[in-house]
């Protein structure tokens, strides 16, 4: 299966939007040695890179700033290069992600010249935000996998947050809370099954009503029942424990490997949602009756269950999102709480191109850039945090419109299945 | 009409039973239904009507309530012409909200830039530049559909937080920023910028109403009398068809998205110069209404009229509504959200109602859906 979806990948990318890809990098390239290489004076960056409880601690790393920017610049441009003279391939997208990376860092040298950041802190904060960002994008990979559009993310989070604290602050255990948030999105995304299967709505307009719906009917609850009844919003977070001996390893031990459960259901849902779409027989399935729907039934697959199956474990992977940012976060239901999480987590989806690991990495970029926003702040540079919480959007955007590199959608995608 | 009436009296039927099952005294009531049934059903009964004609004093039952009623009507009916021009161009514009800030910030700053024009010249410079704003914005997804094939819901959708972080930037700049302040609020529109009151000083329904119901019958006889129009209803109809009739499918995106975001913009330029004055931070809440009472309205200007009085009857009354009963003003969102889901539902009202449709009713269901691609 994977050397057949392989060579799919690699025809996809034509001979002009390869060149784009170089061109890009070597746009990017110019962009770091000017910016960030030129703009630089002669100081060093200076940064931290150590958790709490470690075998040994790292040293403080101090790199000088404007060479690391060349230097970044040089390599992003031999990509560049290596990807107009040879070509890259499938991987092109993995490069992609490098260069992103390399210039990411580059602007971070940058930014923290004559100063001081403590990178962990940074990368911890990194990781909380991308945590719904990649749930609620999991979400909906897996409802627009099998053809249904899903733009009711942010409402089955909302939803979902709300119910997780009322549920979690009345019986008194954060497990009942989490559970009755994700089942709480699974009882919003039947509702989008239903009327985009059942009654054949137009999905976008059925997205729409929940999303409208979610913040009606939260908002008033918050009013009528949460206002009054303060006990019921306040259910406790999930406690952070430690895996034994990896969360010992210095940066990235603490990182990844000290956390509280939903971070860690994150990471196992991001490889089990991937090797179930890719490698399974219930993930062919799926992904027959997004792209063909009229195959998949000619060959006995029940179309309208698999896709029944899939938005409601869609909306229950949406409510773990929501329910993450109450009882994973914050401890408490605040209205209009997501404030766009959801369409964000929407973008990660785009431009993750519909897979797992890819929207991961998506939120991972997203997240990244919602807390350098407050860390510009504190590093005082010249560029406004308005510019920075553009970014997401602006980046999907210019996915969207195939500036960089187009995502290919699921050929069923949004549209309903009748059977003759 | 059957349909979205039907509709809207499930909307309201299902919003009664959220208020009389989240209303404290009514669920004991409820609790104890064995031993007293009448006074569960009775208690329910009052709660919901009493909400309910707390909502209809709210926004018809004075002078000044007809005028908050109208107030809210303004903006919706613009921002709902809008959403429905594009529904006719075979678009989904959801990105009012960005649309209605653009228009805020056109209209702001020319109203507060010029303190010498006269109002009958600073008056429709500001609305015009309010348009342009909004229609400026509204090409931006145009155009990507038009070029890329890129989604304009998606398109969209991002253009509405990066209007919304444009807004927190410009709030920042000297230029924007009222003087001696540092919270994000603009200087105020000249008073020569303002729309007129329509109906005494003492209530606050402006001109607006008057350019928007203008805009509205303009907006029928472009649709209905004009080759523009039968361009647009024929791309959004069928984009194969018009294009072998020679007809440009990209340019009509690009025009129709453009003409959407002309509207939109302005219904942001008149609810600045008549009631906002200023400019802050956050969304306006118009753009998300304006999906749901064009599809309720059908996408006829005419139909949207009705809509836009009924939704910003809502709003007025939901005020009335919270204050002397306690029901939170929310419960309207609910109840809109409602109303779509059952206009965009006709199978679903006809298993309710069990009545049959006219075959042009059964014909609207799922002749939207399409997919991100194209």
């Amino acid at each position: 299966m994977s050397s057949h979806s392989a060579t799919v990948t690699t025809s996809r990318i034509s001979p002009a939007r390869a060149r784009g890809f170089g061109i890009f990098f070597i746009f990017l390239a110019v962009a770091m040695a000017v910016l960030f290489g030129m703009g630089s004076g002669p100081d060093s960056a200076t940064f931290g890179l150590n958790g709490p409880d470690q075998f040994a601690d790292l040293p403080t790393v101090e790199i000088p700033a404007a060479g690391t920017a060349y230097f970044l610049a040089v390599v992003a441009a031999f990509l560049g290069g290596m990807q107009l003279a040879r070509g890259f391939g499938h991987r092109i997208y993995l490069v992609l992600g490098v260069v992103v990376f390399l210039f990411i860092f580059a602007f971070l040298v940058w930014a923290t010249e004559d100063n001081s950041l403590n990178l962990y802190g940074m990368l911890q904060s990194t990781l909380l935000r991308a945590i719904p960002l990649t749930l609620g994008a999991i979400s909906g990979v897996l409802c627009e996998k099998s053809g249904v559009v899903n733009i009711a993310i942010e409402g089955m989070m909302l939803f979902s947050a709300f119910m997780g604290v009322i549920i979690g602050s009345a019986s008194g255990n954060l497990w009942i809370g989490l559970i009755g948030g994700a089942l709480a999105g699974g009882v919003l995304s039947s509702v989008l099954a239903v009327l985009s299967i059942r009654y054949r709505v137009d999905q976008i307009i059925a997205g729409t009503v929940l999303n409208i719906f979610a913040l009606g009917i939260t908002s008033y609850l918050t009013a009528r029942v949460l206002v009054e009844y303060q006990n019921l919003n306040n259910p406790g977070t999930f406690r952070q424990f430690s895996i034994p001996i990896v969360s010992k390893i210095p940066l990235i031990g603490p990182l990844l490997f000290r956390n509280n459960i939903l971070i860690f259901l994150t990471f196992v849902l991001v490889g089990a949602v991937w090797f179930g779409l890719n490698k399974t027989r219930w993930g062919l399935r799926v992904r027959a009756v997004g792209e063909h729907p009229k195959a998949a039934d000619t060959v006995g697959i029940n179309v309208q269950r698999v896709r029944y199956r899939n938005v409601i474990m869609g909306g229950v992977v949406a409510g773990l999102a929501g329910a993450y940012l109450t009882l994973g976060s914050v401890g408490r239901f605040d209205e209009n709480m997501t404030a766009g999480k959801g369409f964000i987590a929407l973008a990660a989806m785009l431009f993750g191109r519909y897979n797992p690991v890819g929207a991961f990495g998506a939120a991972l970029v997203f997240g990244f850039a919602e807390s350098l926003q407050n860390k510009l702040a504190i590093l005082n540079v010249g560029i406004s945090s308005e510019l920075l919480a553009m970014a997401p959007y602006l980046a999907t955007l210019l996915v969207v419109a195939g500036v960089v590199g187009r995502t290919r959608v699921p050929a069923a995608d949004g549209v309903p299945y009748v059977k003759e | 009409m059957l349909v979205p009436t039907l509709a809207l009296v499930a909307a309201l039927f299902v919003g009664a039973l959220v208020i009389i099952f989240t209303d404290p005294e009514t669920l004991r009531a409820w609790a104890s239904f064995t031993a007293n049934p009448g006074r569960a059903l009775s208690l329910s009964w009052d709660a919901a009507s009493e909400a309910y004609i707390a909502l209809f004093r709210g926004s018809f039952g004075s002078r000044y309530a007809l005028s908050e009623t109208l107030v809210n009507t303004t903006p919706l009916l613009l921002a709902g012409l809008s959403v429905g021009l594009a529904f006719r161009a075979g678009l989904f514009n959801i990105g009012g909200e960005g649309q209605i800030l653009a228009g805020f910030i056109g209209s702001v700053m020319v109203g507060f830039s010029f303190d010498s024009l006269p109002a009958i010249i600073h008056v429709p410079f500001a609305l015009l530049t309010g348009a342009v704003f909004g229609a400026a914005w509204g090409f931006i997804p145009g155009f990507l559909k038009a070029k890329t094939g890129a989604h304009e819901v998606i398109s969209t959708i991002m253009l509405n937080f990066i209007m919304l972080n444009v807004v927190l930037w410009v709030l920042k700049t000297e230029f924007f920023l009222r003087i001696g302040r540092n919270d994000p609020i603009s200087k105020s529109v000249n008073e020569s910028a303002e729309l007129p009151k329509i109906a005494g000083e003492g209530l606050r329904v402006h001109l607006g109403i008057m350019v928007a119901l203008a805009v509205a019958w303009l907006m029928w006889w472009i649709l209905f009398r004009t080759t523009i129009g039968f361009r647009f209803r024929s791309v959004g109809a069928n984009p194969k068809a018009a294009a072998y009739a020679g007809m440009s499918v990209a340019g009509t995106y690009i025009f129709a998205m453009m003409m959407a975001g002309a509207l939109t913009g302005l219904a942001g330029a008149t609810q600045m110069l008549g009631i906002k004055k200023f400019l802050s931070p956050g969304f306006s809440g118009f753009g998300f209404d304006a999906i749901a009472l064009a599809l309720l309205g059908k996408s006829h200007p005419g139909g949207i009229v009705l809509a836009s009085i009924l939704f910003g009857a809502l709003r007025a009354g939901a005020l009335t509504m919270q204050a002397s009963t306690s029901t939170p003003i929310d419960i309207i969102v609910v109840i809109q959200a409602l109303i779509i889901a059952f206009v965009a539902a006709p199978t679903l009202v006809r298993a309710i109602f069990r009545v049959k449709l006219r075959r042009s009713e059964r014909e609207t269901e799922g002749v939207l859906a399409k997919t991100w691609g194209s």
